[in-house]
């Protein structure tokens, strides 16, 4: 952490502002989502959000039923933080950041019960699908976790299956069947600068944030994952305020999922 | 049995639709995007900066590192596992090879020129993309460049020898085919990069390169549109 820059934006909070001149609780903006980027996947969106972007793509893929739920299908989320998207990112296999992001994104999905896994079982115990999702970064000017999130659940929204053609999976046959879908969870990131809160954080501001909560909602108020980082503590009521923050943000959030 | 028309009715010696972009990725030090039909490329160039570990410098001249990368979901069939291939590896060489003679890296040495090229989506031709985005996103990152790298692929379908295959020629049944990828240099006319797949005569070969260098001449038209579009002042000064 930078001790000059870290007190500037300090410094800046106490009146307010921002150093790209948002309030607190702003989104940069534009936020767009352009589903069907590629006709490769099942399901895609591209995320903007102001000049972060990201890119998401869902794969379907037979696979075999986990032992424990042999009439389920199963979900993978991937996230490839591509050393195209930022200077610092570099080669290789995905680092523990790469791999916190991934699985925040398969929370949310998970434990909202958003995917109706009982309905994409093929054979009982031998086939089901299996839904790969996968976030590409593009561009990382900083809040990766709420345009991951946001772009998966607009390409989950979009998925459509192939064809089934012999027990094998038949790409080129498009169906028009959506993916069974129940809720819309959505991710809001709050961040903890001295006494501050903020969303949508910047490169910048995201290096010097004493703490952060990823907030995953549901329309109906319910909390379906929470992940707390940073390396300051919060107290029970940072924790409260952060969670009341992020329902409200979720609103907004969700104007841009519905279509 | 002879090959008579291609889909959706393009000339054999036809570009798919092309589409040039320069400066797509903010935080990159240089990037562009380059579509021809389906198959399409992002590259960023970052640097040139210092090259860890140190043991990999050159203390000399800068060197050049590239990586070609398709996504998971990029392919029309099964998803792509993350993490590269052995057929990722040998693209990062040759993109390497068709972009270095145009580069002059002496005024770095100890440094690094990155080029990451990204396909989110992929029907053919996706190395030759990936070079030309590159191509501009090294002009868009000011470096010193000798010419500019435009690549295609041609080869023959049957009896026909044809510029830019998409899918449904690259796996066509009914008759020989071959896939050959070649990089030019726009001024010079030199090859940069030429691989071969299939069968080919000699005399095919010839012809298939003289339609290539002329797909060249159009991709070179539009890399620099592209480019004078983003330094002309009328989009982002």
């Amino acid at each position: 952490m930078n001790d000059n820059e870290h007190n500037h934006i300090l410094a800046i909070l106490d009146k307010g502002m921002r150093l790209d001149g948002r309030k607190p609780l702003d989104y940069r903006k534009p936020i767009t989502i352009q589903r069907g980027f590629t006709s490769t996947a099942e399901g895609s969106a591209k995320v903007t959000i102001g000049e972060t972007e990201v890119l998401v793509g869902v794969k379907l893929d037979l696979g075999k039923p986990f032992p424990d739920t042999p009439d389920e299908g199963a979900i993978m989320v991937g996230a490839e933080l591509l050393p195209l998207s930022n200077p610092e990112f570099e080669l290789g296999p995905p680092g523990i950041q790469a791999i916190e992001l991934a699985r925040i994104v398969d929370r949310g999905i998970r434990e909202s019960k958003m995917i109706g896994l009982n309905k994409l079982s093929v054979k009982s115990g031998e086939q089901c699908w299996v839904v790969s999702i996968d976030i590409c970064t593009l561009n990382d000017a900083g809040n990766l976790i709420d345009a991951s999130a946001l772009g998966a659940v607009a390409a989950l929204q979009e998925a459509k299956f192939p064809a089934l053609k012999d027990g094998k999976v038949d790409y080129q046959d498009k169906t028009g069947k959506k993916l069974p879908l129940a809720c819309m969870p959505v991710t809001v990131n709050v961040c903890k600068i001295g006494n501050h809160f903020i969303v949508d954080p910047s490169t910048e501001e995201e290096r010097n944030i004493d703490a952060r909560l990823a907030v995953v909602s549901l329309e109906d108020g319910q909390l379906c994952a929470l992940q707390k980082g940073g390396d300051a503590p919060l107290t029970p009521e940072d924790i409260n305020k952060m969670i009341a923050l992020a329902m409200e943000k979720a609103k907004e959030q969700r104007t841009y999922l519905k279509h | 049995m002879t090959y008579e028309k291609r889909l959706q009715g393009r000339a054999f010696d036809a570009i798919r639709n092309m589409e040039a972009k320069v400066g797509v990725i903010k935080r990159a030090d240089g990037s562009a995007y380059f579509r021809t039909g389906n198959t399409w490329a992002y590259a960023a160039v970052y640097g040139p900066r210092n090259l860890y570990p140190k043991f990999l410098q050159d203390p000399a001249k800068g060197i050049l590192r590239c990586n070609y990368n398709m996504m998971p979901f990029s392919s029309r069939g099964e998803r792509v596992r993350p993490g590269g291939s052995r057929r990722s590896k040998e693209i990062s060489l040759v993109t390497e090879k068709a972009l270095l003679p145009v580069l002059n890296l002496d005024d770095f040495p100890n440094a690094v020129v990155d080029v990451f090229i990204e396909l989110p989506e992929t029907e053919a031709g996706s190395r030759c993309a990936g070079i030309n985005a590159a191509s501009m996103a090294l002009a868009d990152a000011g470096l010193l460049m000798k010419d500019l790298v435009c690549a295609i692929s041609v080869g023959r379908v049957d009896d026909k020898v044809v510029v830019d295959l998409d899918y449904s020629e690259e796996s066509y049944e009914d008759g020989p085919v071959a896939d050959i990828p070649i990089a030019m240099l726009a001024n010079s006319g030199k090859i940069s990069l030429l691989q071969m797949d299939g069968l080919v005569s000699p005399e095919m070969l010839e012809k298939a390169l003289a339609m290539g260098s002329k797909a060249c001449h159009e991709i070179a038209a539009a890399q620099k549109a592209a480019l004078k579009e983003k330094y002309s002042g009328t989009d982002e000064a």
